[in-house]
Formats: structure tokens, sequence, C-alpha cells
């Protein structure tokens, strides 16, 4: 009997992790958490509460980078509702404005890492590179 | 039966002339007296711009310059469509033959310079805690901009809210003229925020849910509702610890009115970003004063989400 429970719950667990993948909603909504928590670990350097370190900062502009090459992928067709979105309308009615928005984000992510040598240099790109969320969010995310 | 109908007819009359009376613009919110103001200081002005917002709203969309005030922006409401429009300092289409007491009553009063109502769409409600000192000297700065040709399209509103004149009714109802009065018990930082927020800022324009006709429930006032745009919800910013701000500090406050960013790092979206766009603008004193008067906020749950805005979340 516990071996069957044990089965089941298993098999329950398994399902929802794949259910919860091809979910694009929650699949971008933890990308974009990732991206929040990059910020929050880049910040800390930008203001001098952590210190400037090069590989944790090239890892920053990665889960930029990365993180923009999947959220082109993850608004669907049939995914513009439900899960609490908060997904403008906007991203369907201007597809290709919305991945070159996000495309400018991955280069500028790219071109800031490999420009980012000392603290200075990391502060001038994190600034400029983060600026990207707000005028991405203005347009493509309905308020919230 | 016929005194019977002419004493009805008497009535309706004296209930008419009534109306036309007290919801005259000079009744119902009459000019505030400017008297002789110091030369205006157009710094002091370009604050008030930014802070204020105007840009957000009179600039012509379309396009990147946010000193060309053309206006032309839609904004859609549960009335109809609003168009903002061209406060340039064009002669023929802007205010460019407006006096500072034409903007002061715009301003304070929300009376166009041909004495009539403007809708609350354009937050007179909130501008008008600016003394006319300030009122001066953010038109002195609007003054020194480029003017723009060309008006903005008529708003679009149904009956009976395209009649102007009703708003004289509702400014009787719901409109309270009086200017910011410092609370001397406070700090000046708190004071300096108060300001900020309330008057030129107008941050509860939007952070507070409306009745059916337009205004602000002040029970909730801060506390978030349904965005009137119908674009999902505008957050709470008391300082409920659930539904608002309540666990965030004064910094962390005044750093989302910097870059944007929550504490958790989250990066505000729609309309905000062009608030935003503003508030970045801002002295890190103006922006920690603002901080400091939301911190002082009590505590209110969100209002209820009404069904329609539960179901398009």
């Amino acid at each position: 009997m516990i071996r069957v429970a044990l089965v089941a719950a298993c098999l329950t667990i398994g399902l929802s992790a794949v259910v919860a993948q091809t979910n694009p909603i929650v699949e971008r909504q933890n990308t974009m958490k990732s991206i929040g928590a990059a910020t929050r670990d880049g910040a800390a350097i930008a203001k001098g509460e952590a210190p400037f370190d090069a590989a944790k900062v090239q890892a920053i502009f990665k889960t930029y980078s990365d993180s923009a090459k999947k959220m082109a992928t993850l608004f669907p067709d049939g995914s513009q509702t439900g899960d609490k979105t908060t997904a403008a309308p906007k991203i369907w009615e201007d597809q290709a404005g919305f991945k070159a928005s996000l495309a400018k984000f991955d280069s500028e992510a790219s071109a800031a890492s490999a420009a980012a040598t000392d603290l200075a240099s990391f502060r001038t790109g994190f600034g400029n590179v983060t600026k990207n969320c707000g005028t991405c969010h203005e347009t493509y995310r309905v308020k919230r | 039966m016929r005194r019977l109908l002419i004493t009805l007819v008497v009535f309706i009359l004296l209930g008419l002339g009534g109306f036309v009376v007290l919801t005259d613009p000079r009744v119902v919110s009459p000019a505030p007296e400017i008297g002789t103001l110091p030369a205006p200081d157009i710094e002091n002005g370009k604050v008030l711009f930014t802070i204020g917002g105007c840009a957000s709203c009179h600039a012509t969309p379309g396009q990147d310059d946010r000193l060309k005030l053309g206006g032309g922006l839609a904004l859609a409401s549960p009335f109809g469509t609003f168009h903002a429009p061209n406060i340039s300092p064009h002669t023929r289409d802007g205010i460019g033959n407006w006096g500072v007491q034409d903007f002061v009553d715009a301003m304070a009063t929300g009376t166009s310079p041909r004495g009539q109502h403007y809708y609350p769409a354009f937050p007179y409600t909130s501008y008008r805690l600016m003394p006319p000192k300030a009122l001066a000297d953010l038109f002195a700065y609007i003054r020194t901009l480029q003017p723009v040709e060309g008006r903005a399209p008529d708003h679009q509103l149904a009956f009976p809210f395209n009649i102007r004149r009703l708003v004289g009714g509702w400014k009787l109802l719901y409109f309270d003229g009086s200017p910011f009065r410092p609370d001397p018990s406070k700090s000046e930082e708190w004071n300096r925020g108060a300001y900020l927020v309330q008057g030129p800022g107008h941050c509860a324009e939007c952070h507070s849910s409306r009745n059916r006709f337009g205004a602000i429930i002040q029970a909730t006032r801060f506390a978030g509702g349904p965005d009137p745009e119908g674009k999902g919800t505008v957050p709470n910013i008391t300082q409920h610890e659930e539904d608002g701000i309540g666990k965030w500090s004064k910094a962390e406050i005044a750093e989302l009115l910097k870059t944007g960013f929550t504490p958790s790092f989250d990066n505000v979206g729609g309309s905000m970003a062009a608030v935003i766009r503003n508030t970045s603008q801002l002295s890190d004193a103006d922006r920690l004063a603002m901080a400091e008067f939301l911190k002082s906020l009590p505590a209110v749950p969100s209002p209820p989400k009404p069904k329609a805005a539960q179901a398009t979340n």
C-alpha cells in the first residue's frame, strides 16, 4: 500500500513538473524571476554592497542574454490569459517589435559583459542594460 | 389640475435655474487671488513639470521629444475617450495666448479661460494643491518650450457625460479647491513629500478606486484598484503589509522612484514606467521626502476586485 502511494506521489510530482515546463506562462514568470535575481546581485555590486567579482558579473549578463533568447519563445498563441499573467496584448499585436526589444536586451547584455572589466565599467554597462526592463515593461506588460 | 401643472412647471424652471447658477464655473470653483507674484523661478517650474508628469499625457504621441506638448494622447475611461489637449506655447493651438491667471485657474479650479469646466481626467483635483507662485513657475517653464501646431481630437464621451456643464455638479459634490496646508507637527521632509505626492505628483489619481461618477473613494485612497484604462490593476501603495507596501523601507520606495525596481527586483510596467521616467529626474532628497510621506499612510486593505477585472487578470 505504501509502495503504491509512493509511486503515485512520484508520478504526481513528475507530472506536475512536466506540466509546469510546458506551461509557457509559468515558465516565462520563472524566467523573469531569474532575471530579477540576477539584477539583485548586480545592484548589490553596483552599490558597493558586494565586492566586484568578474565571474559573477559575467554570470549576471549571461542570465540576461539566455533569458532574452528564451523569452522570445514563451509567448505562443493561446497563452494570452491565465495564471495571473500580466503580459500585455501588445505582445501578440506586435510580435516583431516585441522580439526586437528582446534582441536589443540580449545584444546589450553581451556587449556589457565583454566591456565589464572593473567596477566602473560594470556600473555603466549594468545601468544601460537594466534600462531595458522599464522600456519593455512599459509597452509589453500591463499595470500591476 | 391646471394650477398643479403651473406649479410643476415653475418648480422645474426654478430647478433648472438653480442648476445653471450652481454649476457655473465661477460659482462652483471661484478663481484664487494670485496677487502680485515675484519673478518666476523657471528651474522650480521644470521640477514641477517633471513631478507633475505633464509630458506623460500632453507630449505628442509617436515621437521621442517629451517637451513637444502637442497633445492628442487618447485616455480610455468608463465614460469614453479623452484626448489630452495641446499645452505647448503655440498661440493658436496651444496655451500661448494664456496669462498667468488663466493657467492658475485651469490648474487650481479646473476652469478654462473661456469659462468652461475641464473634465477631471485632467487631475486638477490634485494640482489645486499647488500655490499660485508654484503654478506661475510651472507656467513660465512651459512658455520656454517649443510651440507645436495642431489640435488634439475632441473627447469622445457617451451621453450625458458629453455635457460639460454637468462637471459643475460633479465639482459641487466632489471637488475640494483648497490649497496645500503644511502640517506644522510634522517634519519639513514629510511636508515636502506630502505636497509632492498629493499635489503635482497626483499619485492618488491612479492609485485609488473611483465611484460610478468617477470620483475617488476617499476611504480607499491610495489603496489601488482596477485600472481605469481597463488593463489589469493598479497597486495598493498604503502601508498595508500584505496588500500594500508596508514591508518596503523608505529607501526601497525612493529606489523604486529612481530606477523602477521593486525590493524583489521586479521592474514596474505599464504607465508607471512613464512615471519613473519623471521621478528618476528628481533629486534624491525629493524622492526620499515622497517615501517619507508614503511611509506615514495608514494601512488600508485593497478594495475587492470587480468580477470583470478578475476574469481578465
